[in-house]
């Protein structure tokens, strides 16, 4: 077996190695890298720090467990961005573990408003995230395509309670809310195929402004609806999410990340390479062995 | 936090180390981690499922509050009917009557195709139809204000667009030799198509990368409670350490008796 051989097929256990050792290292040292905001995630950005205090917006966490890493990140980052600027909330989770994800948020984000923060220069006094007030959670129902077209016309029909049993009536921030027409937009945060059905069901049906946070698995799949006009905005994995961050002048996990990103990418590029290297020569090593020189 | 959370948190950084273990080879601790993620997901949603579906919005509004009469002094009593339908796709379990369960599916499959073939066809073939027939921006061809190839609304992308569209069609068009002009266009095509999966690639590999970082960084934060590195921790005890390295000697003998297990396999062949 020569050189190009082995480039050819290395053992993948050697490239996993070698991309956890990069990885560990670039972790461990602490450096930061540029980070460049494109228009599809400053069009989301802007559109809620333009919005008016008090006005309403339906967030739906559409993830599960598996992909937390990459979305739990834009859910801290808009969310925080909404409550720091008085910003209500509807959340729903109509993934099958969504409601986990969606309360877990809840939970760490209020516990980061109680302090004291300055952002973009501007300073913001700490407060105490209230339930019913400043944000309602609908949880889950099943089939989400019925769920999305039930909200369009009350969300009292597939949600007749909150996820903690309260009658939606009995809500102080749900009075007089009765469909999206009450809410500035929906940002759906997905990791499946539900943001398919908030495209048809919900954005093509009834018209509302529509912005997505996706994986990064799925990105580049929904971009032409960026082009079409369907969705304003759109935040592709991690690294939507640390520019998300970067605007909001809020550093947090994804942009801790971004360097890591980096140097792993560089890894996997060198390895793709290493491998096209050893194909090629390979392949004229073969056909000069066929022309006998 | 108190050592119970602590020694939850433990647990799942045993289930990290047990799911990635799988790089290296299929295992016992990462087989474990497997059919946990699968059992929990789905408990988890029959308890959301029943929780959330089944009692707001079936026997809540049958009950009315009363359970013990259920629909039959209810106001809405005809939420009766989806009960019922619900109950005959259990008769699938039923080789004999597994019939009674085709009547809810041919209820459900028509409302939902009833419902998603007009708004598919509207949302997601005119409109993508019709945003590659835009008129190409001449005037701002390179970008609004400044030179940016970039700039999605400049002419120069909404031209890629639509060539690089009618390429790709070409590519799926087999009825026809690709062969001479419609060749290259076709090539042209294949091009555009490779550089689209290149893109799905790129965010693939971040979105992998990603799930790492994500577990590294709780890593970290173990490490960091294990030592109350924060230095607020109240409930800290000297049985912190005392897990945390536990735990760590735990990894290190298993990757001790995996080396000397490939060793004597190793020995064995030779």
């Amino acid at each position: 077996m020569n050189i190009f051989d082995k480039m050819m097929r290395l053992d993948r256990r050697w490239i996993f190695l070698f991309l956890i050792i990069v990885c560990v290292v670039t972790y461990i040292i602490p450096f930061k890298v540029p980070i460049h905001v494109v228009p599809e995630v400053r069009s989301i950005y802007d559109f809620i720090d333009t919005l008016e205090p008090g006005k309403i917006v339906l967030i739906a966490i559409d993830y599960d467990p598996n992909n937390l890493a990459e979305l739990q990140p834009m859910t801290f980052a808009i969310v925080e961005h909404c409550w720091r600027r008085k910003i209500k909330i509807i959340f729903t989770a109509l993934s099958q573990n969504g409601p986990g994800m969606a309360e877990q948020a809840i939970r760490d984000i209020s516990d980061s408003m109680k302090v004291d923060k300055t952002y973009n220069g501007k300073f913001y006094k700490g407060r105490e995230i209230k339930n019913g007030i400043d944000y309602t959670f609908l949880g889950y129902k099943p089939y989400y395509g019925l769920v999305i077209l039930g909200m369009g016309q009350d969300f009292r029909l597939p949600f007749p309670t909150d996820y903690y049993g309260t009658p939606l009536d009995s809500i102080p921030m749900m009075k007089g809310v009765l469909n999206y027409d009450q809410t500035a937009g929906v940002i759906d945060i997905s990791g499946g195929s539900i943001t398919d059905a908030w495209i048809n069901y919900g954005q093509g049906r009834f018209n509302f402004p529509l912005a997505l946070g996706l994986t990064g698995v799925m990105t580049a799949q929904y971009y032409p609806y960026l082009g079409s006009g369907q969705i304003f905005g759109i935040m592709g994995g991690l690294l939507g999410a640390a520019e998300y961050e970067k605007l909001a002048d809020n550093p947090g996990r994804a942009m801790g990340g971004m360097r890591i990103q980096l140097y792993a990418h560089m890894v996997i590029i060198l390895f793709i390479v290493m491998g096209n290297v050893g194909f090629f020569m390979n392949k004229r090593k073969k056909k000069l062995r066929e022309k006998g020189i | 936090m108190d050592l119970g959370t602590f020694l939850w948190t433990t647990f799942a950084v045993f289930l990290t180390m047990a799911t990635f273990s799988f790089l290296y080879k299929d295992n016992p601790f990462y087989k474990f981690a497997e059919h946990l993620v699968v059992g929990v997901s789905a408990g988890y949603f029959v308890v959301i499922l029943w929780f959330n579906g089944l009692i707001p919005n079936l026997f809540q509004r049958l009950a009315d509050g009363d359970w013990y009469l259920l629909w039959l002094n209810s106001s809405k009593p005809w939420y009766i009917i989806p009960a019922i339908l619900g109950i005959m796709m259990w008769a699938r379990f039923s080789k004999k009557y597994a019939w009674l369960s085709r009547w809810p599916m041919a209820l459900y499959i028509g409302i939902s195709t009833g419902l998603a073939i007009p708004l598919t066809m509207s949302n997601q073939v005119n409109k993508q139809l019709y945003a590659t027939m835009v008129k190409i921006d001449w005037a701002h061809f390179f970008g609004h204000g400044s030179f940016n190839l970039l700039d999605t609304t400049s002419g120069f992308s909404q031209l890629i667009i639509f060539v690089g569209t009618i390429a790709s069609l070409i590519y799926f068009f087999f009825s026809k030799a690709h062969k001479g002009v419609f060749g290259a266009v076709a090539k042209f095509g294949i091009w555009t198509l490779m550089i689209g999966f290149g893109a799905s690639f790129g965010f693939t590999v971040m979105a992998r990368i990603s799930l790492f970082i994500n577990r590294m960084q709780d890593v970290k934060d173990w490490g960091k409670v294990a030592f109350n590195y924060s230095g607020n921790n109240q409930n800290y005890s000297v049985w912190f350490p005392i897990v945390f390295w536990l735990f760590i000697l735990f990894v290190i003998a298993y990757i001790i008796y995996e080396i000397g297990y490939y060793l004597r396999s190793r020995t064995n062949k030779a």
